[in-house]
This record gives C-alpha cells, structure tokens and sequence, in this order.
C-alpha cells in the first residue's frame, strides 16, 4: 500500500521499536493505536539511558568526581537538544519537569504568588473547553485562590474553536491565555498564533499546552506565539517522568520559584535565601536524571527522521484512518473530518456499543486503543457524550494497522449482533 | 484472550433489555456514583421496608457489563429482606474481586454467575462493581437514617 506522505523507510523506522515485535495473547500480533496516550520507545532511547545507567551514573551538579561531570555533562547536553528541537532562543529557557501536567501546575501556581505577574481579584484567565484536564484543572485552581475568574471559548459543532466571541472573552482584564495546540480528543489544531496575537494585544501572556504537537509538527516556540510552552517527553518516543517547560526568559525571570530545595538557590541563611537563574531556579532537588537523558536521545531521534516528515505521515495515516472508518455503519468521528487540520488522535463512537466494549473486542485482536474520557470530559459533555473510542497513530503506524483497525470494528459490530 | 468467557449470552442480554431500569418514588436515598478512570455513571435509588428491600432504581450510562451487572442486581435483590441482600452483595464482591480464581455459587447468585469471567479482567472488574457499591451505600444511608 501506498499513501502519498508516508514514511518512505516505514519498515526500518518499524524496526528501531522492538515492542512493535509483540506478539499478544491468542497469536494476535501487537497493533498499536494508542500514541497519543504514550508513545512507543526505540531502541536507542532505551540502550541511551541503560548505558547512563550502566556507566555514567551519578547525581548531577553536586558530584565533584568523574561520574558526576559525566552526568551533568549528559544532563545538561539533553537539555541543549530539547533547546535546539524546539528552537528555543537559550537553552537556559527549558526547564525539566515531571511531565506536562506538572509544567502548566507550575505556571499556575507561581501566578498566584507575589509577582510582576500576580493573578488576582478581577483578573481573567481564558482556557478552552477541548483541554485536557491537565489544563483546567490547575486554573480552575489559581481562580479560586485568587479570586480571579475562569472564561472559556465554547467549541464549534466541527469539534474547532469557536473564536466568535474572541473580542468579548479576551479584553484588559485577561491575564493568561492558556490553550492546547493540538486536541487530544478531537485532533482539531488550534490555530494558536492568531489568539496569541490577541492575547498579546492586551498584555496577557500565552501558555500552549503542546503535548501533542510536539510529538506530531515541527515546533518553533517563538514563531508559535507562546509565552510558556509544555509538552510531555513519552509521548514524544522518550520515557515517562520527565516533562518540558519553555518560557520566554522576561517571563520566566518574573515568576517566583515553584518548589525550593537543592540545586534552586544561589545562597541559604536562616532567615532568608537567594535563587539561583533560570533553568535551576524551578528545578529544585535531584531531577529525573536518566529520563531527560533518554529526552534528549528521542527528540535526537525524532530529529533525525524529520519532524516534517513525521507530520506528513501522521496526515497520511489519518487521512487513511478517516477514510476507512467512515466505512464501519453507525460509526461518527468527532472533530474536523479532514486530514490537514487535525493531529493523528480520533475519537469516534460506534452506535450500539460502549467504547469500553470496542476497546475490549480490539483487545482480544491484539488493537490498543483508549477508550474512556480521554481527560476531556468537558469537551465529551460538549457532544453530549459521556465517552468515546479513540485510536491515534504515530511514526511507527502503518496503513495495515488501519485495516486491522477497521476490520476489527465490523467484527465488533457482529460480535454485539448490530445489523448493517 | 477469551471473549466470550467476558461476555457470556446473559450478560448481553441484560445489556441489551434491561430490567428495572429508571428513577422511581418513593425512595429513602439516591447516590450518584462514578467510575472516574472511563466516566461511567450511574444514580440509583433504594426503597427500604419493614427490613426488605422493596425497589431498586436506577438511571445509568456505561458499558455492557456495568449495565448488565446493575439489571442482574436488580433482580437478585429486589424483594429479598436487607440482610439476605447484603450477603448476596458480599457474595458478589467476592466473585469479582477473585481474580477468576472464586467458583460462584448459583443458588445464591443465580444469573450473577455470569460475571465469573469478568473477574479475569482487572480493567473490566470496576465496571461490574459501580451500581452494587452504589446500592449499598444507598442502603446503609438508609440505615443509618432510619436509626438516627
Ligand atoms: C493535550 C494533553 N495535555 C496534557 C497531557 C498530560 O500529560 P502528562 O500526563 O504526561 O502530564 C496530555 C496527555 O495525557 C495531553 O494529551
């Protein structure tokens, strides 16, 4: 089979992911669906952190041996590679964290504090109704601490946003603007730099959630319009427990530290102390050393394919995937239905059957996909429905998984006897 | 992986026709309760008499086995004394929470023999659980309520 925009070396980039060799329960080979959850993780990810862990492990900046140098020296190059991945200005603009939820956590938290910044009483925030929880939750928070209100934009029956009321929800009393580039449910891809635009215009600062985007476009954080940008580093074919946030220097500058402790401070005394700069001020105690150096090794990866070319293929696999579940009666994709302004995530419902249900039967065939809320249940209670399936694709997909995929859905069908 | 261990005949059919399914008066308590991790709900009421259980209904949304686990609970508890009802809710408890290892007991748990093959898969067992912890913290709301 061939798609225009595929990967052209598929079979080999298949090959650098020795899970994708899975056999599961009943002979059933491993298809899976579900990236947009985790990403799979390739070989050089994982031989990168066993020998970090094998032969150059020590803790960072507070080691005086040879290890330690080591180390931090590893350390601290995946840092320049996240740097240079989402061509931030400095590197000292790119802060380690646990993952994307702890980055916007820490955003919200420190606007609460005394600053330049300072949300408070009369101020607005303006989020979105498709984020993840990971981005309501946290000012849902810091408006209720501080008195300040949460405003949202509504979503289009096409599942985009509906930027009708742009002028009425962003005015002088908005202080952040935070929203998700790319939709982990809808797949819709919000065309951040216009609101960004707008935002700026009236002196609020932009924070974009771009847990998906980083794993799927090429990202240029300056040219994107954010103030403050997070993604999560497994689900851009590196480990879990460590997360990425950007931040333009001024504005990282102003906000007070998040969490104190060691490697954060420039000198302690009793009664007060002084903070070290940026990165380390928000990098208190021993980070996740082993999980950014595996970071740093899979966005080296992701460079090395070329994320215009990763882009190209998720288009391609989506455009596939559309095409073919149109095909299953009783079945409805949320979100844009074209290919070009969406990211690789589809969440549908199939008539007749409970997505826990769908997910249960694909499973037994060896497909993972998720089925649930997906951590947007505003955006499901916005389509009035409670949960959905939802199948997302990746580098590693290929269009056999489509059909896999699709054939495993006019199974379901049967299996729940629902007639065509 | 055995599907049809999961979804035996009776359980479809339960899903599929549902028994005493909606809101009804009178009641004593109404819970609302969620499974957080697939947003699967249901608001169940109980009505309490004399020491049987008179009604049990409910309005819920989920997957098959959560709403076939609610329609069978239905028709296990409904008119049997509370104390009778709460063993039959221990019983199955215990099934589901046997990691498949439980050999169910019919006489007691009658089409609720069913849910055996759930309890082999762990993802599955919660949506099984939701409207029979629903029903016993109604009940014991009740309880207490009457007590006090
Ligand atoms: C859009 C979006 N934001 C935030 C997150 C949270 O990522 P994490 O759980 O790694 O913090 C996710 C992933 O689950 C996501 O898809």
């Amino acid at each position: 089979m061939s798609i225009p925009g595929l990967l052209p070396e598929l079979e080999v980039i298949r090959k650098d992911f020795p899970i994708l060799e899975r056999v599961l329960a009943g002979g059933h080979p491993l298809v899976y669906l579900d990236s947009a959850n985790t990403s799979q993780k390739p070989q050089v990810v994982i031989d990168t952190m066993v020998d970090h862990l094998e032969h150059h492990n020590a803790n960072v900046a507070r080691a005086m041996h040879q290890l330690g140098a080591e180390s931090s020296e590893a350390f601290e190059a995946a840092r320049d590679r996240v740097a240079a991945f989402i061509k931030a200005p400095s590197r000292d603009e790119v802060i380690f964290t646990k993952n994307a939820s702890e980055a916007l956590n820490l955003v919200a938290n420190t606007l609460a504090w005394r600053g330049d910044l300072q949300v408070g009483e009369g101020d607005e925030v303006v989020i979105t109704e498709m984020e993840h929880h990971s981005n309501i939750v946290p000012w849902q928070l810091l408006t209720e601490r501080t008195g300040a209100t949460l405003r949202w934009f509504g979503l289009t029956d096409d599942g985009r946003l509906d930027l009708s009321d742009i002028d009425e929800l962003i005015t002088e009393r908005t202080k952040v603007v935070s929203l998700t580039w790319v939709s982990n449910m809808l797949g819709t891809i919000n065309p951040v730099r216009e609101i960004a635009d707008r935002a700026h215009a009236v002196g609020a600062i932009v924070v974009v959630d771009a847990s998906q985007a980083v794993p799927q476009l090429p990202v240029d954080v300056v040219a994107s319009g954010a103030d403050v940008l997070v993604f999560t580093g497994h689900k851009v074919v590196g480990p879990t427990g460590i997360g990425v946030l950007w931040g333009r220097r001024e504005v990282l500058e102003q906000l007070p530290p998040f969490l104190g402790g060691g490697e954060m401070i420039e000198t302690v005394r009793m009664e007060r102390s002084t903070y070290a700069g940026i990165p380390h001020k928000f990098e208190a105690g021993t980070p996740p050393i082993v999980e950014a150096v595996g970071l740093g090794a899979a966005v080296d990866y992701l460079d090395h394919v070329g994320m215009e070319a990763v882009h190209a293929h998720e288009q391609a696999i989506t455009g596939y995937a559309l095409e073919g579940l149109q095909s299953v009666p009783g079945l409805t994709v949320m979100g844009p239905l074209d290919a070009a302004s969406r990211g690789g995530a589809i969440s549908f419902e199939l008539a007749g059957v409970h997505p826990h249900d769908v997910a249960q039967v694909l499973d037994s065939r060896g497909i993972a996909v998720r089925a649930g809320h997906h951590c947007a249940k505003p955006a499901h209670a916005r389509f009035g429905v409670q949960s959905s399936t939802r199948m997302s694709s990746y580098l590693y997909t290929t269009p056999a998984e489509i059909d896999a995929l699709v054939e495993g859905l006019h199974h379901t069908r049967s299996y729940f006897k629902l007639g065509s | 992986m055995d599907l049809d261990a999961l979804y035996q005949e009776i359980i479809l059919d339960h899903y599929k026709h549902p028994h005493h399914a909606g809101l009804r008066d009178p009641f004593e308590a109404e819970v609302h309760h969620v499974n957080p991790t697939c947003g699967d709900e249901v608001t169940l009421r109980v009505h309490l008499d004399d020491g049987v259980v008179r009604d049990v209904s409910y309005d819920a949304v989920g997957c098959s086995i959560s709403q076939a686990s609610t329609s069978v609970m239905t028709d296990l508890l409904i008119g049997k004394d509370v104390d009778e009802a709460m063993t039959i809710h221990q019983a199955f408890l215990e099934l589901m929470q046997g990691k498949g290892q439980v050999e169910p007991d019919e006489d007691v748990l009658e089409d609720g023999i069913a849910f055996a093959g759930v309890a082999k898969f762990p993802a599955r067992v919660k949506c099984a659980l939701l409207s029979w912890m629903a029903w016993k913290d109604a009940t014991t709301q009740t309880i207490e309520k009457e007590k006090a």
